[in-house]
Parts: structure tokens; sequence; C-alpha cells
């Protein structure tokens, strides 16, 4: 290993938050080991209320997102009457009603969709980007690593909202697909594009600690393809730790979503956007502070489902907390 | 470790390149006309238009506007936008404010961060213990948006205690808008405190360390502490960089006239030169806290040699 | 602060007969969340100064755990004493002060770990952590408790002792680390020194050399020796007495030529033919069948009867006797030789008194 990788190790595992090192890649993942890790992993979650609290607020945003109507108690977020401006909470309405005179519950019951589309697709395509950057300069080490390395470090550098702001901003006005849609896509592609880089580095240091270990040596000694160590072997152990950061962005994205959206160049009215919905409320907080309160607060909820579900799976999954 | 530093040195060169060009790329090569932007809803002649496009370079290939902002930065001129500031001037007055404002953050995360992880890991399980993993898990889930609107609702409209937004009183301005965006770093840094802490404390050389009879104040402060901190210390030096991006947000809401604004501002209004400048500028502070965080490590830790 | 005379030379008291260290009816269990591992279950002996006696097992058998209760450095929870003594100069331990009990740890009991690159701080210079134990025990200064371990680095034959002083740990050699193990704990004159498998993780050739310092450092001060360890070899080279230990109890015990020699109880049997003879080449090794048993269920009787060749179950039993259900008591088999097994006589081959 050179001292650039032990660095970026060092760094990944403090990004991360896996200081604690998760699978330990010394030991073969066959599928005994797995399942084992697995089931003890699922024995540790389910005594972990932080796990229950999570996986209740997190299961609550799916099926607000899915089946908003059942949520809005018969409310349409469209119908609006301007007599009901500002109105606050009441028996009938519990969230009040926005500038428009909408029904809130309903407006940000409707909010979820946007946030759970564009928190899955921004991280199934860092996912990609991580896995296969990840791997392919894990695995081949060398020029290749270092120029993936590289460019990885680029983008490093750029803080992910900076980056997805300006993309976002000059997006319109370019012929790109998606990029110009002013969309839930655009939004998450744009994240997505500022937001690979730990999870190519998760992958690839798993890739170079477990490629230097006894029992890829003996494969490779048995005649194993280069293609068949890579996804027998060296995948199977990234998959752990991936799946912790995985969950957790997708928490960090929805909040980063709101954020952008907050700022004027994520998703544009008239699509229903808890980001929208702060921005609208910020003028009118003296006099009106429900219309801020509720979306920050079930944007928080939902983030918070997913930090706590990945903090979880971390501890159940790093075999070095259990006692 | 001479050497080293210089060869870290060198292969920042290509990562600064890298990204600046990469901010450029977007902000200039993707069409869309900033000088109309400019006029706004009045007309502009089209030989204005011309005249301006030749200034800056509008017409060149990308790789060409690259080149010549290149050797503007090299002499100190970082252009100008398309009032004719120099973008020099605007990142100097803005600049010491969101200096300002890391550093105000930098000092919560630290000391909250540090003591609070300390606590929690020397006393695994107990009640502080608990509340610590409680209130990280809530700090790090409220987006920092969130969390400045409601510290504003709640410290300065209803408390009165803190200013809500400007810089009219000086650094008591800045406490409010610090905490707020040290609080996710905050948060971690009490967090991996407080797992580094507890997994020294089952290290060998601290069960050594009891062997050897050493008061356990030793033990503790010497043979835990002293290793656990690593991570920490080199974890907040690699933060300074991205508070600075956190700063977007916070100077934002809490209209703090510094970089992170002036950037955003910019964004908005199509200033390719400013954005361009400012960016560039907080890559480098990115960069340059990272070596430095490096050299850190190699100093604290002796396992590290560099050479 | 204790009435202990720590200062005394080792020999002096040796000459007054009474031992540095008696041990009775330890027991040890470890609270999890899983259940009660029963990981010491009364172990009993003593040591007096010149001594040396091996500690020997299996992974799991409870002799790193006795140690580690003697030095006081168990982690309480998830470890609990549950019971017995441990006298020291006279004076039992369990019943001392934590304060008390620390400044026993070093000038009167110290101990080496397996592992000495994990034992040693990674951080701090060798000189430095050898020189603690004067600045935390004697309260020398930081450059005279240098110059100490610079004698001391000498004394272990640690070559040009002055120049690597300032070296850390991960800058020496297995073998040299575990010397610079071994001059953190003899920095005091220890009374005891209990070597937890100070060899295990060595070099055949550099596992004689660390060895023959034990043994040479011993005769200097006359320190009772500790010796944990699973490998018979190294109990034969140095020990004057041995103790078997299976399950968390002591099986047989006596000097090591008898036990070695003539054992008494199975357990110790299938050690001696499952390890490789030189005497017995063309032999086959014959391994001790099934697994160590799990601490948290500790079989019935004979904690040993399941995988027993010799067991007496049901009717082939003699009364009272039966391998599965009746505890053997550790017992004298013959003079200077205690075994815990039904058919100890059996087993040496002598007619049960």
């Amino acid at each position: 290993m050179t001292d650039q990788q032990q660095l970026d190790l060092r760094k990944d595992a403090v990004e991360a938050g896996t200081t604690t090192g998760l699978a330990s890649p010394s030991v073969d993942v066959t599928k005994e080991r797995q399942n084992s890790l697995w089931s003890d992993a699922w024995g540790d979650l389910r005594r972990n209320p932080f796990f229950w609290i999570g996986a209740v607020l997190g299961l609550a945003f799916l099926l607000m997102a899915l089946v908003p109507q059942v949520f809005a108690r018969g409310a349409d977020p469209r119908s609006c009457d301007l007599g009901n401006s500002r109105a606050l909470p009441s028996a009938q309405h519990w969230f009040g009603f926005d500038t428009q005179g909408c029904d809130y519950l309903a407006n940000v019951v409707y909010g979820a969709r946007n946030s759970l589309i564009i928190g899955v697709i921004a991280v199934l395509v860092i996912l990609l980007l991580g896995v296969v950057v990840g791997a392919l300069a894990g695995y081949y080490g060398g020029l290749t690593d270092g120029i993936l390395a590289r460019i990885a470090d680029i983008f490093y550098a750029l803080p992910l909202i900076l980056g997805a702001l300006v993309l976002l901003r000059v997006g319109p006005s370019t012929d790109i697909p998606v990029i110009n849609s002013r969309g839930p896509g655009a939004v998450a592609i744009a994240l997505a594009l500022f937001g690979w880089m730990t999870a190519m580095r998760l992958v690839r240091s798993q890739v170079i600690a477990v490629k230097g270990s006894d029992y890829v040596a003996a494969a490779r000694a048995m005649g194993a393809s280069s293609r068949r160590i890579l996804v027998r072997h060296i995948l199977p152990n990234a998959v752990a730790p991936v799946l912790v950061y995985a969950t957790i962005t997708i928490g960090v994205i929805i909040a980063a979503e709101a954020t952008l959206t907050y700022l004027g160049v994520g998703l544009q009215r008239p699509a229903i956007s808890w980001g929208l919905q702060i921005e609208a409320g910020q003028d009118s907080i003296r006099t009106a502070p429900h219309l801020v309160l509720f979306p920050s607060l079930i944007l928080t909820m939902t983030v918070m489902a997913f930090v706590m579900m990945g903090d979880a799976l971390r501890d159940a999954l790093d075999p070095r907390q259990r006692a | 470790m001479g050497r080293y530093v210089a060869r870290r040195l060198l292969l920042t060169i290509p990562v600064l390149l890298g990204a600046s060009f990469l901010i450029f790329a977007m902000v200039y090569a993707l069409p869309g006309d900033p000088i109309r932007a400019l006029g706004g809803d009045r007309p502009i002649s089209p030989a204005v238009v011309a005249e301006l496009r030749e200034r800056f370079h509008l017409n060149d290939p990308l790789y060409v506007q690259y080149w010549e902002y290149l050797k503007g930065l090299f002499s100190g001129d970082l252009g100008t936008d398309f009032r004719g500031r120099p973008v020099l001037d605007t990142i100097e007055r803005t600049l010491p404010v969101t200096i300002k404002l890391a550093l105000v953050a930098i000092v919560f995360e630290a000391v909250i961060g540090l003591v609070a992880g300390v606590l929690a890991g020397i006393r695994r399980n107990s009640f502080f213990d608990n509340l610590v993993l409680v209130s990280t898990t809530l700090v790090v889930s409220i987006p920092i948006l969130v969390l400045a609107f409601f510290a504003q609702l709640l410290f300065g409209l209803k408390l009165g205690w803190f200013p809500i937004a400007g810089t009219n009183e000086g650094l008591y301005s800045y406490l409010l808008p610090g905490l707020v965006l040290a609080s996710g770093s905050l948060a971690y840094v009490a967090r991996l405190t407080r797992t580094s802490l507890a997994e020294n404390l089952r290290a060998d050389y601290v069960r050594t360390a009891r062997a050897k009879g050493l008061p356990n104040r030793t033990v503790i402060v010497r043979h835990t502490l002293r290793n656990s901190l690593i991570p920490v210390v080199t974890y907040i030096g690699a933060d300074i960089g991205t508070l600075l991006g956190g700063a977007i947000v916070t100077e934002t809401v809490f209209n703090l006239p510094g970089i992170g604004r002036e950037v955003f501002n910019s964004i908005r209004s199509q200033e390719g030169a400013v954005v361009v400048g400012i960016v560039t500028l907080m890559v480098f502070f990115f960069i340059f806290f990272n070596l430095v965080v490096d050299v850190l490590y190699a100093v604290l830790d002796p396992r590290i040699r560099y050479d | 602060m204790t009435n202990l005379d720590l200062t005394k030379p080792t020999a002096e008291l040796a000459a007054q007969g009474t031992p540095l260290l008696e041990v009775d009816d330890l027991r040890v269990e470890f609270r999890t969340r899983s259940g009660v591992v029963n990981a010491v279950n009364g172990i009993s002996y003593s040591l007096g100064a010149g001594e040396t006696l091996a500690i020997l097992g299996e992974s799991g058998s409870g002799k790193s755990v006795s140690a580690q209760a003697i030095m006081g450095i168990l982690e309480t929870p998830p470890a609990v004493i549950s019971g017995g003594g441990i006298w020291f100069q006279g004076r039992n331990v369990l019943e001392m002060s934590a304060e008390d009990q620390r400044t026993i740890r070093g000038p009167g009991i110290s101990m080496i770990f397996q592992d000495a690159l994990s034992s040693l701080n990674p951080v701090y210079s060798v000189g430095f952590q050898i020189g603690e134990m004067f600045r935390a025990h004697r309260g020398l200064s930081k450059k005279a408790a240098r110059a100490k371990a610079v004698e001391l680095m000498d004394r272990v034959r640690i070559p040009a002792a002055a120049r690597r002083v300032d070296d850390y740990p991960h800058q020496f050699s297995g073998g040299m680390r575990q010397r610079v193990m071994i001059a953190m704990a003899i920095a005091l004159d220890p009374r005891i020194l209990i070597a937890d498998e100070p060899t295990t993780a060595l070099d055949v050739t550099v596992q004689a050399q660390v060895m023959d310092l034990l043994k040479d450092l011993q005769q200097e001060t006359g320190m009772g020796l500790i010796l944990i360890t699973h490998d018979l070899g190294v109990v034969n080279e140095v020990a004057d007495n041995v103790a078997v230990m299976y399950a968390g109890e002591i099986v047989e015990r006596g000097t090591v030529d008898d036990v070695f020699g003539r054992p008494s109880h199975p357990y110790t049997e299938g050690l001696m033919s499952s390890v490789p003879q030189v005497e017995a080449k063309g032999g086959r090794l014959r391994p001790i069948a099934g697994q160590p048993p799990n601490l948290a269920r500790i079989p019935s009787g004979c904690p040993f009867h399941p995988r027993c060749a010799r067991r007496r179950l049901g009717a082939e039993a003699a009364p009272g006797r039966d391998c599965a259900t009746d505890v053997p008591p550790l017992r004298l088999v013959v003079p200077g030789r205690e075994a815990a097994c039904h058919y100890s006589e059996e087993v040496l081959g002598v007619r049960a008194p």
C-alpha cells in the first residue's frame, strides 16, 4: 500500500463514520460467514430502540410518499380558498392553511413524494458510480487508481451544495436532457454528481484491503479470474459499509434537496416540496410560524429516520462494537 | 517529512486546477447569456454586447478562456465582475466575515464536541452517554436550514438573546450563526471522540498501563485520551475547509456579508468571475487544511512514516 | 498506603518461608447479556520466591483470566470475582482499597503480555513507557527515568540501548519488543512476574532467547515467576511446578518432571500424546477428541468427561464416582501429586489406596 492509499483509507473511515472498521476484511466472506454476520446483525438491530424509532419514522415517510391521500385527511393540496389564508391549525385542519389558503397538512404530506424520488434516485446513481469507479480503482491500482482517485479528490474539494447549486443554476439554459428539466431528476443527478466520492472511496478501500488478503491470493492461485474474484470475494465485503453509508445518505440528500429548493434552484412551483414551503413561510414567520414549523418538522423527522436506521445498522454490522 | 510535504503539495496542484476548471466549465461553457441577464429588462445595443463579449473572452473556446483566466490568476488578477469591480476586492471585503464565522464554529465544535464526547466515552452507557447519543442523533438529523430558522426564532425573536441577522454587534453577532454552522460537525466530533475513546479503553496497551500500576488519571489521560484524540484532531482540521462550504446557507439565512452569501448571490446573478474566484479560494482552503492535517497526523502518530 | 514491605530484597523474604502469593479457591465469572460465563471455578495455588510455576491449558481454560484477577486488571463489569482470596505477602489483595492494589502492581506483582506490539502504546517511545514505572512509583524526574530506562534496556540485552531509547514500539522487531515489555515489568524488581504467553507470538529461535532471559533475570532477583502457556516445551524447559487447567479448574498439579513423565489425569495424558516428540519419530499423534467446553454450560460431573477416553458412566462406574454426575475433587494421588480425576490411579498405573 502506498502512503497515499493509507492516508485515503484513514480519511474515508473518518468521513464515513466507520472508524471502528466495519466487516473485518481479513476474514473470508464465505456464505456461512456472511449469513452469520447478517443474522447477528439482525439480532442486534432488534434490540436497538433507535432502529425501531428510525424504522417507524421511515415507514411513515414511505407511506406518505406512496399514498398521501390517506394522510391528508381527505383534503386536496390544490383546492384552496384565499379566505383561509394563513389560518392557524385547528381540529379540522391540523396544520392550518398556507398563504393561498390551501390545507397545509395536505401540502406537507404531498411533499414527501418528491423527497423520496430524489433521495432514492440520487443514492442509486451514487451507488452505481461509487461501486463501479471504486472497484476499478481499487482492483487495478497503479495509474488507473491514481487518476480515478485524483478525479474523486477534485469533486471532494467542491462542497456538495455549492457544486449542485451552480449546476442547477445553469442547467435550465443548457440542452442537456434531465439537467435542464428543473424537475426532481435534475436535482437528483446534480446531487449525485457531487456526492459519489465517499461511496467510491469506501468500495475502493475495501477492495484494496481485501485484495491483499490471503484468501484472495488463494483464489487467484486456484486460477479464479479477475472478474470472479472481484464479484465473488471482494465486493461482498464492501456491502456492509456501503449499505450503512447509503442509508444515511438518503437522509443527507433529502436535506440537501430541501436546501437547494429553498435557495431557489431546486424544484419550482407548482411542484410541492418542503423546501418551497419553508421558503414561502419564512416571510410570515412572526405571524404564522406554523408555515415554517410543519414542513421543517416533517423534513427533520424524515432525515432522522434514515440517520437512525443507518447508525443502528453500523453498530449492528460492526463486530468490534459487540461486547 | 520535507520530501513528503513537497510531494503532497505537488499532488494538490492537479486537484486545485481540476476543481477550478470544473467550476469554470460549468459557469462559462454552458449556454446562456450573462450579458443579456446583466441588462435585465432594458435592451442593450448589439455593439455593447459585442464589446462586452470580446472583453470577457466569451467568444473564445473554453480552454482559451480558462487559460486566460489562469494567466490572470497567477498575476494576482481574478478578473472583474460585469460591473467592472475587481473580484479580488469583493473577496477582500467578504472573506474576513467568513473567517470570523468559521473560527467561532471551530471553537464551538472543538470545545463542546470534545468535552461531550470524552465524558460520554469514559462513562459508557451512563445517563450522560445516552443523552449525548440521543442529542447528537437529533442534531445530525436537523438540516442546517431548519436549525438556522429555529435558532433565529427561539434565541433571536422569542428570547431576544442574539441578533437575528447582520454583523452590527461585532463578534457577538457571530455566536448564533457560528453555533448553527458548527452543529453537525459538533455532533460528529462528540460521537467520534466517544467511539474512539471507548475503543481505546479496551486496547491492550491500556491494560498494560493498568498492569504497570499507573494512577487511574494517568491511564485515562496519557494512555487513552492521547491516542483517542488523533482521529478527532485530524477531523476538526479537515473540517475547516468543509465549514466554508456550509457557510453558504448559514450566511444567507443570517444575512452575514461573507463569501458564502456572496457566492450564492453571484450564482443567482450569473456573475461568473466572482463564482469562479470564490469557489477556487474555497477549494484552496479545503486542500490546504487537508494537507495541514496530513502533516499533523504524522506528528501525532509516530507509526505514520512518510518517507 | 499498604503496610507491605516492598523494599526488602526478595531473596531475604524467601528465607522467612512464607509464600509470596497464595491463591485460594478463586472464582471469576463474566456476567454478559447472554448469560454467566464461569471462567475460573475455584483454583488454589501458592508461589514462593525463586519458584517458577507454569499454568498450562488451552485457550479458554481460564489461565489468563486468573492471572488478570491476581493483577487486579480484570474489566469489571463484565468480570466479577465471585469468590476466594488472593494473598500477597500475607495480605488479601481483594480486601484492599483500589489505591493500595495499584501500589502493588509494578513493585509487587508485574505482568508481561503475549502481543507486545499491541500491549505497548504506539504513540510513546519505549524509553518513556519504561521510565513511567519510575515516575509513577518512585517519583523520579523525566530525565532520571529515561536514564533508568536505558539501564533496563541494557539489562534485557537490547543492543544499542542508549540510541534506541527514544524509538517507538513499531520500530523494534518482535523479540526486541518483548524485551521492552520485560524491561518494563522488571523495572521495580517485582516480587512476582506473571508472564502471559510471553513467547507465543515469536519465532522459535527468538522464543528460546526470551525464555533464557526470563530465567536469568529470575536467578538474579529471586522473583517468583508464573508462566502462563499452552506450550509444553516451554514448561518443560523452565518451570519447577506445573498446574494444568481445564474449564476454569486445576485438574492436575505437581513437579514438571512428575507430571510430564507420568500424567495422572486423562487430560494431561491427552496433551502429552498430542505433541510431537523427537524420540518417538514415526508414531502417530493422537489429538484429544472433541471441543473445549463452553464455559457458559460446563458439563456436569467431571468437566472433561465428554472428551475423556477413560470415562466411566452408569453401571461401569464405581459408586459415587460416575464421571457424568460426580464432580471429582482435586486430591492427593501420590505424594507431591494432585489430580482431579476419579480414576487417577488407573491413569498412573498404581493401585488405588
